[in-house]
């Protein structure tokens, strides 16, 4: 049996998108911005810190690199929770042999759990934005609007009470969000959102609750997503990274102003084998003049600021 | 269902007829980028599923908004820096939602061939009136936005009917006589272009388009390190180039702009490009160019010897 001939109606077909999230926009066509001090391109570094929980329900999917394993997954579970203990610290010792000040996406029930680590955290220097309650509980599309309203005020609250910081930014667990997340974010004092790959520039979305920034936060180059998704060899991630940098660089150089956002989990890139790779990175991306490297919610001030101006 | 699909017969590589590409090329090369629209909500299809999770599939949907929004300024400058005019493989959709990108193919002279109105609409299910109507829809939005006649079809998200390849043959036929509807890039059955029988009898060939060096399989399916892909396509391209001396091949790179256009690939997208268009006996060309001259020059002795191969083996058997 034939399909009912709406499969062929198209009401969105526009112009613009299909949605009205944001506007329709190409990157080379924007005016040109520049970075504070004359920079071209903004680096930001960001290190999620998550609680990977044994008892998954995978509700509505299991999360990637979570539980793939008959309860009790304690493998899955052990080396997940390797990244709060022993990673995050080769990670912090690489970040400041390099004075990055990095952002730190960490799941709020792993924050009120561990106050030590915030401790740590907070006394190394950085931001700390949201990243949901922990990976197990995900935004998704069908999700009650009244369930996700509860678990993004909680998840905000309770950083922002654990940490005594704004807590401005916003990255959902598996950057997987509902039709409402954008909305709920808003309502709840978040002003910019990383979840939404779709540029290498912030831009502006609007919301019911008024505007909130997109600031992409990168998949293809993350530690996780090369080596732990694709299987790719460390040695090849430290490639695509200097690969990916160098070309921004260039483009920033030529074009205006770029973001480079690099993602990374101590639980894959602080194992003894991996951190020397992230070394590398760091170096290579370190003492560039054209570099500004700064929080995620410092470089969208600065956007702001010098796109208000033009 | 049937057993084989039955559009073409079996013809033997090495015992073909000499092609001698224009200039005397060796290797007929085409860029094909696939310039595509995902809906963030669209209806499900009972065959396919969209995406594989609930919508809105925030990643999944981003990633393909950033090649339009970003990656297809790099890869356009790109291709132009290296002499290569595009043929896009189109969801003609983006002729509505994005035509600045459209105008700026249209000023290099690109070629826009259909590859279905979205993405996220698949032909499993179609009725043969609705899949008719769906590319008919197609071509004459290209034409509309361009003044193109289309000239090729890979299905939407390489989702095929039986009566995929007879209908967009027809059509073309229909709309634009001889100068549409001429080749597919849906079959990956050859390194030359070859007949294509199709029910209208319609002169119709099959265009090498290459799955094998398609991005997208090759970073999202086959998860290939992006300087492999590099290595790759220049082992691809040396095998045809010194093939082509006996008979000219065709090597497509068949793209998509999130895809290759990533910071982290596309230096080993750029080795590629300029390692093949360094080579001398390089016909540098568009589906419709390559299938334009096929058709004029060798489809009639490809058929010719189709036939007398096939009679060989009947004596034989």
């Amino acid at each position: 049996m034939a399909l009912n001939d709406d499969y062929l109606d198209y009401p969105l077909r526009r112009h613009g998108y299909d949605h009205e999230r944001y506007a329709w926009s190409m990157l080379s066509e924007r005016p040109p911005v520049t970075w504070p001090e004359g920079k071209t391109l903004a680096v930001w570094i960001n290190i999620s810190l998550q609680f990977y929980p044994l008892n998954q329900r995978g509700k509505p999917f299991k999360v990637p690199n979570g539980m793939t394993m008959p309860y009790p997954d304690l493998r899955h579970f052990s080396l997940r929770d390797y990244g709060n203990r022993v990673g995050i610290y080769r990670v912090l010792k690489a970040l400041a042999a390099h004075n990055i000040t990095p952002t730190f996406a960490i799941n709020a029930q792993l924050a009120e759990q561990t106050p030590y680590l915030v401790q740590r955290l907070k006394e190394h220097g950085g931001e700390f934005i949201a990243h949901g309650w922990n990976m197990d509980h995900l935004h998704y599309g069908g999700q009650p609007i009244e369930e996700e309203a509860e678990l993004v005020k909680r998840s905000v609250e309770t950083l922002r009470r654990v940490t005594g910081q704004p807590v401005r930014g916003w990255l959902s667990p598996a950057k997987h969000q509902s039709f409402n997340t954008p909305d709920l974010l808003a309502e709840n004092g978040i002003a910019y959102c990383a979840d939404w790959v779709n540029d290498d520039m912030p831009y502006v979305c609007s919301t019911t609750e008024g505007s909130l920034s997109m600031m992409p936060l990168a998949t293809e180059i993350e530690d996780q997503f090369v080596m732990s998704q694709n299987l790719h060899s460390e040695d090849s991630w430290v490639t695509q990274v200097k690969d990916a940098f160098d070309f921004l660089l260039e483009e920033s150089r030529e074009q205006g102003g770029r973001l480079f956002a690099l993602n990374l989990h101590p639980w894959l890139v602080g194992q003894p084998h991996r951190i020397a790779c992230l070394e590398e990175v760091l170096a290579h991306i370190s003492g560039h003049p054209e570099v500004w490297q700064a929080p995620a919610g410092e470089i969208l001030d600065a956007f702001h600021a010098a796109t208000e101006q033009t | 269902m049937r057993e084989s699909l039955g559009v073409y017969d079996y013809w033997a590589y090495d015992q073909r007829p000499k092609i001698e590409w224009p200039g005397g090329a060796k290797v007929a090369f085409w860029v094909a980028p696939n310039i595509e629209y995902y809906e963030l909500d669209p209806p499900q299809n009972p065959q396919r599923s969209p995406w594989p999770h609930p919508h809105p599939s925030v990643p999944g949907y981003s990633i393909r908004d950033y090649g339009n929004r970003v990656g297809h300024q790099r890869q356009m400058a790109l291709l132009e820096k290296y002499g290569i005019r595009g043929s896009v493989s189109l969801s003609v959709a983006l002729c509505e939602h994005h035509p600045e990108i459209i105008q700026m193919c249209k000023e290099r002279d690109w070629e826009f061939f259909s590859h279905g109105i979205y993405n996220t609409r698949y032909t499993y299910g179609l009725s043969e009136d609705q899949e008719r109507a769906m590319i008919r829809d197609s071509m004459e939005t290209i034409h509309r936005h361009t003044g193109q006649a289309c000239a090729g079809y890979l299905a939407p998200a390489l989702s095929h009917s039986e009566r995929t390849l007879d209908l967009f043959a027809e059509v073309g036929e229909e709309l634009f006589g001889d100068k549409g509807g001429l080749y597919t890039c849906d079959l990956f059955h050859d390194d030359q272009p070859t007949p294509i029988s199709v029910r209208s009898g319609k002169r119709f060939i099959s265009m090498p388009y290459s799955l094998e060096m398609n991005d997208t399989i090759v970073y999202a399916v086959n998860k290939v390190e992006p300087r492999q892909y590099s290595t790759m396509l220049k082992r691809h391209f040396d095998r045809l180039y010194a093939e082509g001396a006996e008979s000219g091949t065709v090597m497509c790179i068949p793209t998509h702009n999130y895809q290759v256009s990533c910071p982290h690939r596309i230096k080993a997208f750029e080795e590629a490009l300029e390692y093949i268009t360094g080579h001398p006996d390089v016909w540098v060309a568009t589906g419709r160019e390559i299938a334009d001259y096929y058709l004029a020059n060798y489809y009639d002795a490809a058929l010719d010897s189709m036939a007398a191969q096939a009679a060989t083996a009947g004596k034989q058997g």
